[in-house]
């Protein structure tokens, strides 16, 4: 990658929506997601079904998609213990006994999980590093914050080269695998890395010194977003609130 | 690069969306902007004189190091957290700000922990394991002797209770605002006894990794920088004189940053115990629903009141269970700095 973290990089109406109006869209329509009852199972399928439609109007490969979805694998494992350990009335389900509150909170977690995941791909699929934080930039995110995380971003790929020629070197010294002796040589890497990236980030703010730099970075954006984009944007949000709403009224 | 294959070995330890409730979500987001905020203030002059690219390259150093598998013995390997690491190498106020970052960019850029639940998330492991690694840390200090390489065995202390803390704290946000209604005390035991075994490993790797620094470059680590040797000359007739290292700009009344660290954990602590009580039936939303569906279903007219009260009463009595565990363990923090402090005053009046 280097400096694109996972952008896929094809062009769509998804990819040329700004990227604050994808942060405040996403942030909408996972708040939405999460507070949406899990016993309404209709809420979740529209959910899914705008996400879908979003997927392929960004023109991802569905391949892409459900090989990052892998992130959330640990807490499938949590979901799927849920039904076995929860308390409460229980059920049978194909001859198991199960927790009915377990097999309920499972779903819930599968669901909020694997939507707000998707969501999330979906964002750094179709946004480039840098306009993202131009978009956190312009919702008001600290500028030390901001230019913390851009020198993070930035240097990312150089601080991992540097780790991997590490570990080239240490391996081709034959401390390999995983055996405990191994543990020295491995953290001397890392503490090494560490002194590198500190004395790096030094020699940066010396060269940005020597250049002008007097504590604030020029800003990254310059333009809005207009108003149509705000809504095309946050067409999928909105609908995602309504449904909550209409889910909530239901289960009352 | 690397990262574009590896990330998804990443810990992977991340709190997704929809594992809390709303609410839940929300008050840990207020906290941990509030911790982002003040440790943005007080960080101020630190990062005014380093510049944000070392906070930056020092949180990129954390990612990249998540990433790496560490051989931690009995044919195991472990990967970092890095909150006590980063604690006792940057400063625990420019650590918060690295792990943050970290988390923040695991979450926009790598989908990795939901976007709700990034609150939660820089909550458990941006705030908790920097604060309780670090001022375990700085409190072992005070009792050790004045050297430099005090620091490793100190931190390592640090690391080892920082990951069971935030896992305790898990136990705690679960009791308040977790969906099911799991008996809040086998998950306590089943969290905390897992990730004593994680700490372990913490403890092992920071211990190794701090080692490795302490031995090549002492003065880069923030912990030990006040017990920095003083440098002694000897002139060409033999005389000898010390000079000492130049005062860190980021060194402060340690009084002052011990007290604002208890100030802190308390707040958060209080924060969720209030929050705990203001919204009592998180836990039980679900599960009273659920146990009226089941009595209607099964026909015992008894089931529905006892099932209800039943998880009204385990709720309760857990959720205070899991409160008290965690004030138990910050009063322990608390009273530990305590003595370490009155000792640290003695022998200062000592000397």
């Amino acid at each position: 990658m280097s400096g694109d973290g996972l952008l896929v990089a094809v062009d769509s109406p998804v990819h040329r929506i700004p990227a604050q109006v994808k942060l405040v869209a996403l942030f909408v329509f996972v708040l939405a997601v999460v507070s949406t009852p899990a016993a309404i199972f209709w809420a979740f399928g529209l959910y899914a079904a705008m996400l879908v439609a979003a997927v392929v109007v960004a023109k991802l490969p569905a391949p892409v998609v459900s090989r990052r979805l892998a992130v959330e694998t640990p807490f499938i494992v949590f979901a799927l213990l849920l039904p076995f350990v929860a308390t409460g009335p229980r059920i049978d389900v194909l001859g198991l006994h199960l927790s009915q509150s377990g097999v309920l909170g499972a779903w819930n977690v599968l669901a909020k999980g694997t939507l707000g995941v998707i969501a999330a791909i979906l964002l750094s699929a179709t946004t480039a590093p840098r306009d993202l934080l131009a978009g956190l930039e312009r919702l008001r995110l600290p500028a030390t914050l901001v230019a913390i995380l851009s020198f993070m971003v930035r240097y990312l790929s150089v601080v991992s080269d540097d780790l991997h020629r590490m570990r080239v070197a240490r391996e081709s010294r034959g401390y390999t695998g995983g055996r405990a002796g191994h543990l020295k040589a491995v953290a001397g890497g890392v503490g090494a890395l560490f002194v590198r990236s500190f004395e790096r980030g030094e020699r940066v703010h010396l060269a940005m010194r020597s250049r002008g730099y007097t504590g604030r970075m020029p800003l990254l954006s310059v333009e809005g977003a207009t108003r149509s984009q705000w809504l095309e944007g946050l067409t999928i949000s909105l609908a995602a609130v309504a449904i909550a709403v209409a889910a909530r009224v239901v289960a009352l | 690069m690397r990262i574009g294959r590896n990330w998804i070995k990443n810990v992977g330890v991340h709190v997704p969306d929809g594992f809390f409730d709303a609410p839940t979500s929300v008050a840990t987001g207020l906290i941990a902007a509030g911790a982002v905020g003040f440790s943005l203030q007080r960080a101020n002059r630190e990062l005014r004189e380093t510049g944000p690219a070392l906070a930056g390259l020092t949180a990129a150093f954390v990612f990249a190091v998540q990433m790496v598998n560490f051989p931690v013995g009995a044919g195991t390997s472990g990967h970092l957290l890095g909150g006590a690491l980063a604690a006792a190498l940057v400063g625990p106020w420019t650590a918060v700000l690295v792990m943050s970052t970290v988390l923040l960019v695991q979450g926009l850029l790598f989908a990795d922990g939901g976007l709700t639940a990034l609150g939660t998330n820089i909550t458990l492991m941006g705030l908790i394991t920097v604060l309780v690694g670090y001022f375990l840390t700085k409190a072992l200090l005070k009792v050790m002797p004045r050297r430099a390489g005090s620091v490793v065995p100190a931190a390592t202390v640090g690391a080892l209770v920082s990951v069971p803390v935030a896992a305790l704290a898990f136990t705690g946000l679960y009791a308040i605002g977790g969906a099911v209604d799991i008996p809040l005390g086998k998950l306590a035991t089943a969290m905390v006894g897992w990730h004593i075994l994680v700490g372990i490993g913490e403890a092992v790797i920071t211990a190794a990794v701090l080692s490795a620094v302490v031995a090549t470059r002492p003065d880069l680590v923030y912990a030990a920088r006040h017990l920095r040797q003083d440098l002694v000359l000897v002139d060409a007739d033999g005389n000898t004189s010390t000079v000492s290292p130049d005062r860190p700009i980021a060194a402060r009344p340690a009084g002052r940053s011990l007290g604002v660290g208890i100030a802190v954990t308390l707040v958060v602590a209080g924060g969720l115990s209030l929050f705990a009580s203001a919204h009592p039936d998180g836990l039980e939303f679900v599960g009273a629903k659920l146990g009226f569906d089941s009595a209607a279903k099964n026909s015992a007219a008894a089931g529905s009141p006892l099932a209800d009260y039943g998880v009204h009463g385990i709720g309760n009595a857990e959720v205070s269970g899991a409160l008290a565990g965690i004030i138990g363990v910050l009063v322990t923090i608390v009273v530990g700095l305590a003595i370490a402090k009155l000792a640290s005053l003695r022998a200062n009046k000592a000397s």
